[in-house]
């Protein structure tokens, strides 16, 4: 047995140095406290590796599968005898690859921000901050237990909150901060609700016992029906609303869009990389129970990844801030591993499609933190969010240009870049299972390629812009992490996930389905064609065809007025039918009551006050006429 | 020994007192005469106490050992209510009751 007791310092770390930064950061020089939390950042980075190589090459296995090893774990709630909250670290074949993924695009946008947030105002604030949330997502990743991974969860709200919120005196950065945070909050409430129903049936709310192939929840499916369905399916599909809400899943998306007004590096850790992935770690922490007890709540996890996928690739289509466009392409991306987790069955061969989740979040947090980090350099040089006040780019920009160029081609699944093998997995896993949901991901993936290829000519390519400033190339400390997750992308692909990451910890062999492979790949080249001949020189293609699909381009570019449906709905249904109603019962008849007992005293009291005159003799010729009264009573009257 | 002398003459004399005190207490403004009546019902409580000592239980002696309490206490009690009064007439000026009335609503 390995000891893996120093795993502590994985979540110790970056804790201590939020404490340290956030409060004592403001007596420090700016660039210092930076260096130390990258620093910090990079000790954790370094433990996390040293902690994959022994689990993944050192720790015994079971007949041939991987084990789940408990670190650490110790009672921090002790409710009863049987139900306590733990805080622990599980180590899993899923939790390690989340260390690795958390702390390696953690660390590169740490080195990143330095050079980017340069001679901002709350340099060390900001990276306070990114520590705090670096601790929660570590801490949510190792949970042992569902409580816990709920405690983290918030806490990772939390931090997606202040960081969003980074510029606080701008006011849209203040709404978008509200917005994520209550939308996600509105979303945990579910998840809260699903932990409850499930740990009521199966009294527990640890991991290892809950997905535990002969424990209570897999066991014991009956139990009392409701609409159909049992009361687990009902808890698990609880348990993914909380999923639904922190991976921007339809119909809870509308926050990450405008949490792009926090600063490109958050965006890329928290919005592309980590925090969005963690629904998908969520259902694929609980995957055993989905699997073999609830498939209806893993057919509601396909259908809405699906759709979301699809509904955020068209939105895409027409947006025109380069951030957000990346943002739908993250809600599109995670689309396709909520419905690769949706399709896949468990164990062996047919947990394909968990493997090939596992495998697409691993390199779409590579890529697309590239992307990110490249929109950041891009935006750094230019000063701007919009696509249309850039152009020919490539020249000024020719680190940047080429790294943008890799992750498009990584994202639109050309081989032998990582996407490429993590898509080819996710289709043919679709493929086998449901026919709709095949062609549904077949068509996102054309136009993944063809919108991504879209911002890219229209950035690199395209009219060209004249700049009130030439742009310049950004800074060492910001290209180098580009060419780290560059480098990332196109070789993380060959990882052999099939031998690492799979539903029940055993090896099986995945090979390239050459069926599914050649057509993805010829639409995805399609889709990159079409963007060439619309984008590569300026035209007035795109403005025909806009104006052609007059409404569908509205609809698109207006994001389908989601928004504008749950303005509606909030102001216009629920707060005038449901808030209004109970805020006049509240203010009316429950403080109503309240008052007039208030009311009642008061009169009877400014009546009688008057007894209380001050007359020490008029006291006492009471107090005699009542002793003699009731002296009177008792002797004579009383018998 | 006053011999031949009934225990009603005690008590009737007792309760005359006792009322004479609180009429005292009640009617009178001055504070010093108001406590001169507090003494008179104190007194009246001693005689019922004696006489009822000397007449149902003769042989024992509490009913003696509670006035003489009383008879004490009464004493702190006047120099406590004189240092009070000393007090008031410094604040007010004036040592009628009806005009130190400032504990009211």
């Amino acid at each position: 047995m390995i000891n893996f007791g120093y795993t502590i310092w994985i979540l110790l770390l970056p804790f201590l140095m939020f404490l340290l930064l956030g409060l004592a950061g403001h007596k420090l020089k700016p660039k210092l406290s930076g260096l130390l939390g990258t620093a910090g950042l990079g000790i954790i980075t370094v433990l996390s590796y040293i902690t994959a190589y022994k689990y993944f090459f050192t720790s015994e296995k079971v007949d041939g599968a991987y084990q789940k090893i408990i670190a650490l774990n110790g009672v921090w709630l002790q409710l009863t005898e049987n139900l306590h909250i733990d805080i622990g670290i599980l180590l899993d074949p899923i939790s390690v690859m989340m260390l690795i993924v958390v702390t390696t695009v953690s660390f590169m946008v740490h080195i990143y921000s330095i050079g980017y947030m340069h001679g901002e105002k709350g340099f060390e604030r900001f990276f306070a901050f990114l520590s705090l949330f670096s601790f929660s997502m570590l801490g949510l990743v190792v949970a042992t237990n569902i409580f816990q991974m709920y405690i983290f969860w918030e806490l990772v709200g939390v931090s997606s909150y202040l960081l969003i919120g980074f510029y606080y005196t701008k006011p849209s950065a203040v709404r978008a901060s509200k917005k994520a945070f209550i939308v996600t909050r509105f979303a945990d409430m579910g998840f809260l609700i699903g932990i409850l129903i499930l740990s009521f049936n199966t009294k527990t709310f640890d991991f290892i016992s809950l997905t535990s192939l002969t424990g209570p929840a897999i066991t014991q499916t009956g139990g009392a029906a409701f609409m159909g369905l049992s009361v687990l399916t009902w808890s698990m599909i609880f348990v993914y609303m909380g999923g639904v809400g922190k991976s921007a899943m339809f119909p809870f998306h509308i926050w990450l869009p405008d949490a792009m007004e926090g600063p490109t590096p958050v965006s890329a850790l928290i919005h592309a990389a980590t925090m969005v992935v963690a629904g998908v770690y969520l259902v694929a922490r609980m995957f055993p129970i989905y699997s073999l007890a609830a498939p209806d709540a893993l057919n509601v996890v396909a259908y809405v990844g699906a759709f979301s996928s699809l509904l955020a690739a068209v939105i895409a289509c027409t947006q025109t801030d380069i951030k957000r466009v990346l943002a739908f392409s993250t809600m599109s991306q995670i689309g396709y591993m909520m419905l690769a987790l949706g399709v896949s069955g468990y164990g062996g061969h047919d947990g394909l499609g968990y493997m090939a989740s596992m495998f697409h979040l691993f390199t779409h947090a590579m890529f697309k933190a590239l992307l990110f980090l490249g929109a950041g350099a891009i935006i750094h040089a230019v000063h701007s969010n919009h696509m249309t006040e850039m152009g020919g780019l490539r020249k000024y920009l020719p680190i940047t240009h080429a790294t943008f160029l890799i992750a498009c081609l990584t994202i639109a699944g050309i081989p032998p870049l990582s996407g490429f093998f993590s898509k080819d997995e996710i289709l043919t896993a679709a493929l086998h299972h449901n026919k709709l949901l095949f062609a549904v991901e077949y068509a996102v993936a054309g136009l993944t390629a063809f919108y991504m290829f879209r911002l890219y000519f229209s950035i690199f390519w395209g009219k060209e812009t004249h700049y009130h400033h030439t742009p310049h190339e950004a800074p060492a400390l910001m290209t180098i992490p580009l060419i780290i997750l560059a480098i990332g992308s196109v070789f993380a692909g060959f990882i052999p996930f099939s031998k690492l990451v799979t539903s029940d910890g055993m090896p099986f062999e995945s090979h390239i389905e050459m069926s599914v492979a050649v057509p993805s790949v010829l639409i995805g080249l399609i889709g990159i064609g079409i963007a060439f001949i619309m984008y590569r020189k300026e035209t007035a293609i795109p403005d025909r065809l806009a104006a052609a699909f007059k409404y569908s381009y509205k609809w698109s570019y207006n994001k389908f007025y989601v928004d504008e449906a749950y303005i509606f709905i909030t102001k216009n249904i629920i707060f005038r039918y449901i808030s209004t109603p109970i805020a006049w019962f509240d203010r009316h008849i429950i403080d109503g009551t309240m008052n007039s007992i208030a009311f009642v005293a008061q009169l009877v009291s400014f009546r009688i006050r008057g007894f209380q005159s001050g007359q020490l003799q008029k006291y006492g010729f009471v107090f005699v006429t009542g002793a003699i009264s009731l002296a009177i009573l008792l002797i004579y009257l009383w018998k | 020994m006053i011999t031949g002398v009934p225990v009603q003459y005690f008590l009737i004399l007792a309760t005359l007192m006792f009322f004479a005190g609180v009429y005292g207490f009640l009617t009178r403004r001055n504070l010093i005469t108001m406590l001169m009546a507090t003494e008179l019902i104190l007194n009246s409580v001693n005689i019922n106490f004696m006489a009822f000592n000397r007449y149902l239980y003769p042989q024992k002696m509490e009913g003696m050992f509670f006035s003489l309490f009383v008879i004490a206490v009464a004493a702190s009690e006047a120099a406590v209510a004189i240092a009070i009064i000393i007090n008031i007439y410094r604040r007010f000026a004036t040592i009628n009751v009806e005009d130190v009335n400032q504990m009211k609503f």
